[in-house]
């Protein structure tokens, strides 16, 4: 177990950020830790590096305790805040030499790891130029950068993705993807679902202070979804098909969008839609089946926490 | 040093990262703006101090034995003399350099990663101290050798052994007194969250002290030592407690401090201004050892204020959080 908690709780004072969390994360696993703004993911990051210290509960990261042994563990897990700074008078080289001597490595060493980094992050060409005039995409590659010059077990990314455009998400989320590769254990937050979709091992919701979800997102979506599948459909004219196909057996919900109907089912039941659909005199222009997604589980589960309260 | 809040045993030594953090914050003083600025003002305040010397020396005493103390006490309209403007100047070099220490690290969001790294918080702020510490101290040579090296130059006459041995001890005193001035810089950036309140906030004090601390002193004497025409005694308490109350001030204890350092002849300390100071009468020279043991309480109060404002900005800083 690489990172461990047990009832791991943050006040300040009278809020709570954090309560009763029970965190366990493996070896080589990426894990994506989710939840509205103010649910307390950055609190527990901060709680596991030892920056902020718990108001109750155990801490271990790689066996350590993040109070009591900060340097150890500081030095084996690297951490990208989620408003990431540099010295912008300083250059890209600069400010990672900073932290090498901060990680006590000999120089040696450090310019070899530094010329590493620099390379597998795509920043080499600009190293000897100022912070200042980088953009948020190369600022948060040099923070990346800098996370990996301390070669650790262990990596916390906060909010890695934010403010950046599609293209450079995309290109970040593989390099994120490929610290797995190498036997990295990661752990990020996010609110890009899709993201934290296709790059996560598993997943957990934090709401409220509490981690009300967690799992591979198949078990949620199958938990919160109560496994139906979804099918969409688009025909034209939709008067009156609603009605009709809630009248099948299997069809549990049928929801009006836009362009077509979504129909939540027990079983596959497409060739009955389609034949109900132009049974109705209506044409048919597509019919799909849906991967459950996971925006799907997070919109449906605060639903029902907002129908439940 | 313990952490404020839990009295736990933290693993390694609380020093680790002092040096790199040390050199990094040295670096970013010698090249910053806020360097060049002080420069042009050393070099204006060495020739002003030796220009000063120069003329009312050659007005007076030929026979002088501490004609390099006289250079840096001596007053010429309208400059002041040089350690009436380095006890003006100084202060505000220590507060240029410290004002933004800690606030600077948050508004850059720098400070969480950072901290991140394997180092203690005692280890960014003592580095830190220690950096604008250094950079005063370099600050505070090159103008001592500047006046002595034209001095030198224009008066022609080569320092004593004791007169070196005065000045650095004057030198001494003088970056205990700045280091009052970076505590309490550091104390204001821990506290403020924006660099421009935090240093307005320093000059505030510094301005309380300089200008209003005197009238207050006064004042509380007064209260507490009122002053009875038919009690001979009461002048005397209340010249005791004006003297207590002023030595709460870093600038009363500084002035007292040079003035047993560069003016061999002063045999007591009462509660002098640094105009004062200027050709102060000269009895027969008190040897260096006991000038120094003369101005060792007030030394060892800067030394212990400067230590005193150091653990309030660290205790502050330890309750902080990282996030802004
Ligand atoms: N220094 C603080 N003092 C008081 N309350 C705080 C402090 N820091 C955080 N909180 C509170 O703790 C709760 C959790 O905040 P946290 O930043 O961990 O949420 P988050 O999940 O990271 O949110 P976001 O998605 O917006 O980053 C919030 O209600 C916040 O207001
Ligand atoms: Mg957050």
């Amino acid at each position: 177990m690489v990172i461990e908690t047990q009832g791991l709780t943050k006040r300040y004072g009278r809020v709570v950020a954090v309560e009763g969390l029970e965190l366990r994360i493996e070896a080589g696993e990426v894990y994506g830790l989710l939840g509205p703004n103010g649910s307390g993911k950055t609190t527990t990051i901060l709680m596991l590096l030892g920056l902020t210290e718990p108001s109750a509960g155990q801490v271990r990261v790689l066996g350590l305790d993040p109070v009591r042994e900060p340097l150890s563990l500081k030095r084996q897990v690297g951490y990208l805040p989620d408003s990431v700074g540099f010295y912008g008078e300083m250059t890209a080289w600069e400010n990672l030499s900073y932290i090498a001597r901060l990680n006590g490595l000999p120089p040696a060493l450090a310019k070899a790891r530094m010329e590493r980094v620099l390379e597998r992050m795509g920043l080499a060409e600009v190293a000897h130029r100022p912070v200042g005039a980088f953009s948020r995409g190369m600022r948060q590659r040099l923070g990346l950068a800098e996370v990996l010059l301390k070669e650790p077990k262990v990596v916390i990314l906060d909010e890695p993705t934010l403010g950046l455009d599609p293209e450079a998400a995309q290109e970040f989320l593989k390099m994120i993807q490929s610290l797995k590769s190498e036997g990295i254990t990661v752990l990020l937050s996010s609110h890009l679902l899709h993201q934290v979709q296709a790059i996560c091992d598993r997943v957990g919701l934090f709401h409220k202070g509490r981690l009300v979800l967690e799992g591979r997102v198949e078990e949620l979506a199958q938990r919160v979804l109560g496994g139906a599948y979804r099918i969409r459909l688009e025909a034209t004219p939709l008067q009156g098909l609603a009605e009709r196909l809630q009248a099948l057996p299997e069809v549990s919900r049928v929801q009006a969008e836009a362009q077509g109907l979504r129909l939540e089912a027990t079983q596959d039941i497409r060739p009955q839609v389609a034949r109900a659909v132009l049974e109705a005199g209506a044409a048919l222009q597509s019919l799909v089946l849906e991967q459950p997604s996971l925006d799907e589980v997070y919109a449906r589960y605060f639903q029902e926490v907002r129908h439940a309260a | 040093m313990q952490r404020s809040s839990t009295s736990r045993r933290r693993e390694g030594s609380p020093w680790t990262g002092l040096w790199a953090v040390f050199f990094k914050e040295m670096a970013d003083h010698l090249s910053s703006t806020r360097m060049r600025i002080l420069e042009v003002l050393i070099l204006l305040s060495a020739v002003g101090a030796v220009y000063a010397g120069a003329q009312t020396l050659r007005q007076t005493i030929s026979e002088d034995p501490f004609l390099l103390l006289r250079v840096f006490t001596a007053a010429q309209d309208p400059l002041p003399s040089f350690v009436a403007f380095l006890s003006f100047f100084l202060p505000l070099a220590a507060i240029a350099l410290g004002f933004d220490a800690i606030n600077g690290e948050y508004n850059r969001n720098t400070l969480s990663r950072i901290l991140a790294q394997p180092i203690y918080r005692d280890a960014l702020l003592w580095g830190k101290f220690l950096a604008g510490l250094a950079t005063i101290a370099l600050i505070l040579l090159a103008l001592f050798l500047l006046v002595v090296g034209l001095s030198l130059i224009f008066l022609g006459v080569p320092p004593s052994s004791e007169e070196v041995a005065r000045a650095l001890l004057f030198l001494l005193a003088t970056l205990a007194y700045t280091g009052v001035w970076l505590g309490i810089a550091l104390v204001t950036s821990v506290l403020f969250r924006s660099a421009a309140t935090s240093a307005l906030a320093a000059i505030a004090v510094w301005l309380f002290f300089a200008l209003f601390w005197g009238i207050i002193a006064q004042l509380l004497a007064q209260a507490v030592a009122p002053f009875d025409p038919f009690d001979p005694e009461s002048e005397l308490r209340q010249t005791e407690a004006l003297l207590a109350f002023s030595r709460l001030s870093p600038n009363t204890l500084y002035a007292e401090a040079i003035q047993a350092l560069l003016n061999p002849g002063v045999r007591s300390l009462g509660p002098v201004l640094i105009s004062q100071l200027e050709g102060a009468l000269l009895g027969s020279p008190l040897p260096l050892g006991q000038s120094f043991l003369l101005a060792w309480p007030q030394l060892t109060g800067l030394i212990a204020l400067t230590i005193g404002l150091f653990a309030v900005a660290y205790v502050l800083f330890q309750r902080r959080e990282v996030r802004a």
